[in-house]
């Protein structure tokens, strides 16, 4: 097929917004954590972004869109190895066509996606992990989780139209990540915050979110990015990717309410933490959905998101697990409700548009698949790291804050240090 | 010669440095501080969790007087400083045995 240039360009914007995103996340989990953690927080997003851009290319692409399937689970890591094996580069040295676009554009596409659900993870352990158990663990995890699902939902795998799970009219949705993304994530976070165990003071001491402005302009940025994750994901610049569009900013907008006034009659605040983790979990919601449901279910779908979110969050304190930022409460919980709200508000099949119980039990499965795949997988990959390498800093270390014992930075100089810094070498 | 040291709202601190200078005091000593008295602190609420932060900020005021204003002086800061609210504060004095003028060597009264 012929190269489309709009389509193209309009994929190469997305690319760039939702590589935006890692940054964006790194402001939005940095903000939350205390001053003397903020640049480990962030450098676990700019971790993931060096880890998973550099494997993504050798066998990250591979591994999710290979022809040669193994069982509909994962593509073969050794057919494109590297972005050879013809798929991206033809042997007459011409770019390969697919769509409209070519296919190198779409890796790069897809590649931030890998990125930005790996560093979602990070904010379940915050504060308290060596950072090279993480930059391993992103890329095993990467690898393991990540690839196979993105091949199982979006490469033809299991969890696709081309899967088992198609009855009648009803087959797989998910439009732009829900389960790859959010589900994959969320689950991961679950597991490995039981897994690395709690920060010192969890529950007992307080612990504050240090910068909420710097929270805000993250999730003002992630909002932005996601323009191109979810109208991006219409792989067009057409009526499709802006109904994504308008779907993406008003289920963000309702989630916005939804979570603020479930605070304002619980707690008696509208907070600014509320509206920005409001945004996230509109977002969230919305993903698998955005091209999929009418603006107004957009709005039900944020709504509803909000309010489980803002509830959600509150489970930690009462389960004893320290999600540390809310992973589990914001992209679990809004991803398995975006992609189960598909089986009422999908406007070809759902309930609420005259379409049997089929796309709610499609919906229901890819999920619950979902959920149990990364939950075995990160299982295995954390409990593997905790034997070896450990996942835990000092207590000493936690105590006077990860950022100065690992990094040998500090975010934020005071005067008193200040005093007595010398240059100690050029 | 006295010390009067009052802890204040911030938010009185204008007002109170303003009838000090009405009533003859030419120096003194701010500084930012944090406390509480019978208020109590206040409520903050992070994703439903709750934290109650007891130590809120006030300012500390010092001056120093000559033994026989200091009665005066407390009333001073004490009416520009309140609001009638709970939290306003203490003003409270202490005796000094000398003091010194750095810049002079100075003692005693003339040092003031």
């Amino acid at each position: 097929m012929e190269l489309d240039t709009g389509v193209t360009a309009w994929m190469l914007t997305s690319a760039s917004l939702v590589l935006l995103m890692t940054p964006g996340l790194a402001l939005f989990y940095g903000g939350m954590v205390r001053g003397k953690s903020v640049l480990n927080m962030m450098m676990m997003s700019f971790g993931a972004m060096a880890v998973v851009g550099v494997i993504y290319v050798l066998w990250g692409w591979s591994m999710s869109y290979a022809d040669q399937s193994f069982g509909g689970i994962v593509g073969n890591p050794i057919e494109q190895f590297g972005l050879g094996g013809g798929g991206v580069l033809d042997d007459a040295g011409e770019w390969v066509v697919d769509g409209g676009l070519p296919i190198i554009v779409d890796v790069g596409f897809q590649a931030t996606f890998a990125i930005i659900t790996v560093a979602l993870i990070s904010g379940a352990i915050a504060d308290r992990v060596k950072f090279g158990t993480w930059m391993v663990f992103a890329g095993i995890w990467a690898t393991l989780s990540y690839f196979p699902m993105a091949h199982m939902v979006w490469g033809g795998g299991l969890l696709s139209d081309e899967g088992p799970f198609v009855f009648g009219d009803a087959v797989p949705i998910d439009f732009a990540g829900g389960t790859v993304v959010h589900i994959n994530a969320g689950v991961a976070a679950l597991v490995l915050a039981l897994i690395v165990g709690r920060r010192k003071g969890f529950g007992s001491e307080p612990i504050r979110p240090h910068n909420l402005p710097l929270v805000m302009l993250g999730a003002a940025l992630l909002w932005f990015g996601w323009f191109g994750f979810n109208a991006g994901s219409a792989y067009g610049a057409d009526g499709a990717a802006g109904l994504a569009w308008v779907n993406t900013t008003t289920a963000t907008a309702a989630a916005i309410l939804g979570w603020l006034i479930t605070e304002k009659l619980r707690d008696g605040s509208a907070t600014s933490l509320g509206a920005a983790s409001g945004v996230v979990a509109g977002l969230v919601a919305i993903t698998p959905a955005a091209g999929d449901v009418s603006p107004v279910g957009a709005i039900a779908i944020g709504a509803i998101a909000g309010v489980l979110s803002a509830f959600a969050v509150g489970l930690k304190f009462k389960l004893g697990f320290d999600d540390s930022l809310d992973v589990v409460g914001i992209h679990l919980v809004a991803g398995l409700w975006g992609t189960v709200a598909l089986g009422f508000l999908a406007t070809e099949t759902g309930l609420l548009y005259g379409g049997g119980i089929e796309q709610l039990g499609v919906q229901v499965i890819i999920a619950l698949v979902a959920v149990v795949f990364a939950g075995i997988v990160t299982l295995v990959i954390g409990l593997a790291l905790k034997a070896t390498m450990g996942w835990r800093i000092s207590e000493e270390e936690e105590v006077s804050g990860i950022d100065l014992a690992v990094h040998s930075e500090t975010a934020y100089e005071t005067i008193q240090q200040g005093s007595v810094i010398k240059e100690v070498r050029a | 010669m006295k010390l009067v040291t009052g802890v204040i709202q911030p938010h009185r601190l204008d007002d109170v440095k303003s009838a000090l200078e009405a009533a003859g005091v030419r120096g003194m000593t701010v500084s930012e501080a944090s406390g509480y008295g019978r208020q109590k602190g206040h409520t903050e609420v992070y994703r439903g969790a709750e934290y109650t932060v007891d130590l809120v900020p006030k300012v500390r005021i010092e001056v120093l007087v000559p033994s026989e204003d200091a009665a005066s002086i407390v009333d001073v800061v004490v009416n520009a400083a309140q609001t009638g609210k709970i939290g306003d504060g203490k003003v409270w004095t202490v005796p000094v045995d000398d003091i010194a003028r750095v810049r002079t060597g100075e003692h005693g009264d003339a040092a003031l």
